[in-house]
């Protein structure tokens, strides 16, 4: 396993690709990406038993279902140095003919996708279907899955989450990235959701907090944790609060880096704070 | 003309239900999934004999349509059991994205189709769902006609990778083709030779076209009749072949016009065979209470509306 010194330096040239991504195509979604830069990394590099080759089935190895598109420019990258296909492959970043879509998409043939997201609140019940059939293949292997905290204003997720708990689907550890942001701003002003641990637990899940989202360790002792949890009849929450477009500074803690490109000039500033560790593409 | 006799009258969703016990039976990996309406779909069977296999999702159709997405990563054949509103409609992104888009191998199992729910209404029945179906990239759409087709077709979806919507309904109608048949895909069945008009008919309204060809012969107007149980992707063959010897077209379905088996017809002929049709289908409405049989009748969808359709088509020749 890679210790934290190392996961730290993937984690840098992560938002490096990040930011030259969307700033290449001058569209994306960099904010929600960087915020979770930490836990892609975490997941692919350290957490998840994974095989090295993609097939769409994955029997035998973790899956991971990422519900909110959008930040389809981290998963990409992360995707991307794990192996799962080139990295020279992200300069295609939406551009015509390219298998790296707006949003995340199989219909290209990309590995390391596993559904097509986008619109959104549909991750949950893909997640714990893929997980429900881990059961029936007598495979022990976890479902990971993560989702926007704002996403979670659609009302499909909370069927998923009523129908994970009344069916014991304990072999899903679902991430929801708490960045308290949303396009039209913070989650509170656009439609308060209140205690999201008081609603997993009312929906009976078994919820772990990860106060520090951004911090490699924290993310580690958390999913752990959480891994420990797994097996015991409930499914499991993890509320993993980050800071939108960390890494940057001048994009964090807001929401006006959700969907839009840093320029020729701010994308520099962005680069030098986040200095080259493992190779641009 | 060749003549065809009534086993006795059995709904479309019986033979769905049969076709499920059979599959669960011989294929391992079909699995299904139903919101709260395990005797309205007659799954009860399947449940009772592969618990493990069965997934009551309750009332939340999204989730179960997700689910069903989800569970065929890893190698399993979800089929999806509701009535046709909420198999399609109610669900329709989480079909785009999740299914279709993702080329998830899900069968929507879809009862109560049409207007023959009857007495329950407009918000139960549905008259468009053919048109949302189809128009989704990589869907097959298919409406069968009898509880022996629905059964085949339902064993025959589960080796056929892909995306398919099964429609079928709620009535005891005439059940007319053969118990031993196999169903394949997008491949229409002539049921009757004819020299003078062609009727191309899918689901409860083929019954209906074979008694209209009936009383056409005895007027002396020989009829072709088609059964188009694949809407998409159409055998364009058949149709064609057909209209070249009759030179006019009737299409018959329990659906809307706007976007149905119809307009899928009339594409194929003005691309290939320009050719006078007539439409037996619903006219841009919504259903009502009523029985089936008098819904039927109110909107046009009976062998006596093919009747006049054919006698309107065939004078203009």
């Amino acid at each position: 396993m890679p210790n934290t010194q190392q996961l730290q330096d993937f984690t840098t040239q992560v938002r490096r690709d990040i930011l030259r991504m969307v700033h290449k195509v001058n569209s994306g979604h960099p904010g929600g990406s960087l915020g979770c830069a930490e836990f892609f990394v975490a997941l692919y590099q350290d957490i998840m038993d994974r095989k090295d080759t993609f097939d769409m089935d994955g029997i035998g190895e973790d899956l991971f279902f990422l519900s909110n598109g959008h930040i389809s420019p981290v998963f990409y990258s992360v995707l991307a140095r794990s192996g799962y296909f080139p990295v020279e492959e992200l300069n295609t970043f939406r551009l015509i003919n390219s298998r790296l879509q707006g949003h995340p998409t199989t219909h290209e043939g990309l590995p390391g996708i596993r559904v097509a997201s986008g619109s959104l609140g549909q991750g949950f019940s893909v997640a714990l279907g893929a997980a429900q059939t881990k059961k029936l293949n007598g495979d022990k292997h976890l479902v990971y899955s993560l989702h926007g905290d704002g996403e979670l204003q659609e009302g499909q997720n909370w069927e998923g989450i009523m129908y994970a708990a009344g069916n014991n689907v304990d072999n899903i550890i679902s991430t929801i990235d708490l960045n308290g942001q949303q396009i039209d701003g913070s989650t509170d002003v656009v439609l308060p959701m209140g205690s999201l641990r008081a609603k997993f637990e009312a929906f009976g899940w078994t919820v772990v907090d990860i106060e520090k989202g951004n911090d490699i360790d924290a993310i580690l002792k958390g999913m752990a944790e959480a891994k420990s949890l797994t097996g015991k009849g409930k499914p499991v929450c993890v509320l993993l609060k980050t800071v939108m477009g960390n890494g940057v500074d001048f994009m964090m803690h807001t929401h006006a880096w959700h969907g839009k490109a840093p320029n020729d000039e701010q994308l520099e500033i962005g680069l030098v704070q986040n200095p080259e560790t493992l190779g641009d593409y | 003309m060749k003549t065809y006799t009534n086993t006795g009258n059995k709904d479309t969703r019986s033979g769905f239900g049969a076709g499920l016990t059979e599959l669960g039976k011989t294929n391992e990996n079909v699995v299904a999934l139903c919101a709260d309406l395990i005797g309205s779909l007659k799954m009860d069977d399947f449940k009772a004999n592969h618990p493990e296999r069965f997934f009551q999702v309750g009332i939340a159709e999204a989730n179960m349509i997700g689910l069903a997405a989800g569970m065929t990563i890893g190698g399993k054949i979800p089929f999806t059991g509701t009535f046709a509103n909420f198999s399609t409609g109610r669900v329709y992104d989480q079909i785009r994205q999740s299914v279709a888009y993702s080329d998830k191998n899900v069968k929507i199992c879809a009862s109560h189709a049409g207007l023959t729910l009857g007495e329950d209404g407009a918000t139960h029945q549905i008259l468009e769902d053919i048109g949302l179906m189809k128009m989704l990239p990589g869907m097959t759409v298919i409406n069968t006609c009898d509880y022996n087709q629905t059964k085949a077709a339902t064993i025959a979806i589960a080796e056929h990778h892909g995306p398919v919507y099964l429609r079928f309904g709620r009535p005891k109608v005439a059940n007319f083709t053969p118990e031993d048949q196999t169903f394949e895909i997008g491949k229409a069945i002539r049921l009757t030779e004819g020299n003078d008009v062609t009727i191309v008919a899918t689901g409860h309204l083929v019954w209906e076209a074979l008694e209209a060809a009936k009383e056409l012969n005895a007027k002396g107007i020989s009829a072709e009749v088609i059964n188009i149980h694949t809407i998409k992707p159409l055998d364009d063959k058949a149709i064609l072949d057909s209209v070249a010897k009759t030179g006019c077209i009737v299409t018959a379905e329990e659906h809307n016009y706007l976007g149905g088996l119809g307009e899928s017809v009339a594409r194929i002929l003005a691309q290939h065979h320009p050719t006078p049709q007539e439409f037996v289908a619903t006219n841009d409405t919504f259903g009502e209470s009523g029985t089936p049989e008098q819904l039927m009748h109110k909107y046009g969808l009976n062998a006596n509306a093919i009747v006049n359709a054919s006698e309107k088509v065939f004078k203009k020749k």
